[in-house]
């Protein structure tokens, strides 16, 4: 037991977990919130697209984008994201495309979290808005996004925890995160139950506050109507 | 009549199957304060709504201020933002402070500076009388006190014409007449102003002219005073007959 904790660098590995979910969860917001600008725009095009890439993106495995990532984008078009001379080259350029694929992902579940958030927003707010003079983009960065974000907190906390623990997908294109080393140990050593439970309570540890936190964030930031 | 400021010419608009505007021919002068009624569904909301172009029309030009009514984009925005819009609902922006409700537009629109425009807004908060207000949400207020900040929020805007969509009739009683002073009042400062209202008070003292709607038809235009006490149609007898019994 005790071996297994000085042998093995856990803290590291769920240090790189926690790396990958933050990296992840920007692309993700950015990415997402793009897409649901398109979802909600006046142009029939750009609604199109949004719709066609959440349906697309949630209906195909988390797996499968992450090996078309490493598979295609990176072995067969030899798309590299790390200088190829740096001594870290293979796991850099890993974890990157790991990055991508999970923000991907996970775009189209926080394009849908704010889609529903847009929905609090009743259509007064909108009219009022419009009826200022405000022009379209400045409808929705002034008054319906910002009513949305907060409308969204809890589905996006939702989407976060999900991420959090999908990054341990990542471990099948070889990023050096918390499953990686969880399987390297689980090989190696007996007690892997105990091994399990490790990891486990890791997640855990990672998860519960951003529930916890996400659920008193959009009680105190709901707009009081 | 004075110089015209908002025309409409052969308005149609269609819901589907239901014709809900029929040729509407109607002009406002500027200063004028046409007070719009008629039964529910007549089509009085949807009317003021295609003024700032909220609702789309199907034929029939709209223009204010000599310029036709733009479809969509910038050209469109900047026009209405000559327009106030004051609705039912009041419609504040539920996410700011009413300092802010009335200081978005002048900032993002006219482009003035943030202090200017607070200068202004508190200027026009304390004509409506809820200064003491301006650091609260208008969850904070009361509904009477959020239609006037919605007031002065349209005003800011130092619009060419006002309009309103039966802005008194979600509020409790007691707070129709905080609000109606204050519209009296700017219906005597010269506002060019189009309101949809059953307040047969406001419409005898501040308006000029009373459009009777019906099913989607202008079907009488008078005086304030004609018109209550000597309707000419059938149906706007109907009706007067039916607002006055309770
Ligand atoms: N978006 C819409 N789609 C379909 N029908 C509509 C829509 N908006 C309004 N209508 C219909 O058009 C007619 C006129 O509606 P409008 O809201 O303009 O009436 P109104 O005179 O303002 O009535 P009220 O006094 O009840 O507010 C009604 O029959 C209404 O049901
Ligand atoms: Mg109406």
């Amino acid at each position: 037991m005790i071996d297994i904790l000085t042998e093995y660098d856990i803290l590291g590995a769920f240090w790189k977990t926690i790396q990958l979910a933050f990296f992840s969860a920007i692309g993700s917001l950015v990415l997402g919130t793009i897409l649901a600008v398109f979802r909600v725009s006046p142009v029939a095009v750009l609604r199109n697209i949004g719709a066609s890439y959440v349906n697309i993106t949630r209906n195909t495995p988390l797996t499968l984008i992450l090996i078309f990532c490493s598979l295609a984008l990176f072995g067969v078009l030899g798309y590299a994201l790390a200088p190829r001379e740096s001594p870290t080259y293979i796991v850099d350029n890993a974890f990157r495309w790991a990055v991508i694929g999970l923000s991907i992902y996970h775009a189209a579940f926080v394009c849908e979290a704010l889609r529903s958030g847009v929905n609090t927003v009743p259509v007064g707010q909108a009219e009022a808005a419009r009826a200022i003079g405000l022009t379209f983009g400045q409808s929705l960065s002034q008054v319906i996004l910002p009513q949305a974000f907060r409308g969204a907190i809890a589905p996006l906390g939702s989407v976060l925890i999900a991420l959090i623990k999908n990054t341990t997908v990542a471990a099948i294109i070889s990023v050096p995160e918390a499953a990686a080393l969880m399987r390297v140990i689980i090989e190696n050593e007996t007690g892997s139950l105990i091994v399990f439970f490790i990891f486990a309570l890791g997640f855990v540890i990672l998860t519960l506050p951003v529930g916890i936190g996400f659920t008193s964030l959009s009680r105190r930031l709901a707009v009081k109507r | 009549m004075a110089e015209p400021l908002v025309v409409m010419q052969d308005v149609n608009k269609h819901f589907g199957d239901l014709h809900v505007l029929q040729n509407i021919n109607l002009t406002v002068g500027k200063g004028e304060v046409v007070v719009l009624i008629g039964p529910s569904g007549s089509g009085k909301s949807t009317l003021i709504r295609t003024i700032n172009r909220l609702e789309t029309i199907g034929s029939g030009t709209i223009s204010i201020d000599g310029t036709v009514l733009p479809e969509e984009g910038k050209d469109l925005a900047r026009l209405r933002s000559d327009v106030g819009m004051v609705f039912q609902s009041f419609n504040l922006f539920a996410h700011k402070t009413i300092l802010e409700n009335v200081t978005l537009g002048p900032i993002k629109v006219r482009k003035l500076k943030k202090a200017d425009a607070q200068k202004r807004a508190m200027e026009l908060l304390e004509r409506v009388g809820v200064e003491h207000q301006s650091n609260k949400y208008p969850a904070q207020l009361s509904g009477g006190q959020q239609q006037r900040v919605a007031i002065a929020r349209a005003l800011a805007m130092d619009p060419k014409v006002m309009l309103f969509d039966e802005p008194t009739s979600a509020l409790d009683p007691e707070m129709i007449n905080e609000v109606l002073d204050v519209m009296v009042s700017l219906a005597k400062s010269g506002m060019t102003m189009i309101v949809v209202t059953h307040e047969m008070g406001f419409a005898r003292k501040a308006a000029n002219r009373v459009v009777f709607l019906s099913d989607g038809q202008i079907v009488e235009e008078n005086t304030p005073e004609e018109f209550f006490t000597n309707p000419q149609s059938d149906r706007a007898k109907d009706f007067l007959g039916k607002i006055l019994t309770h």
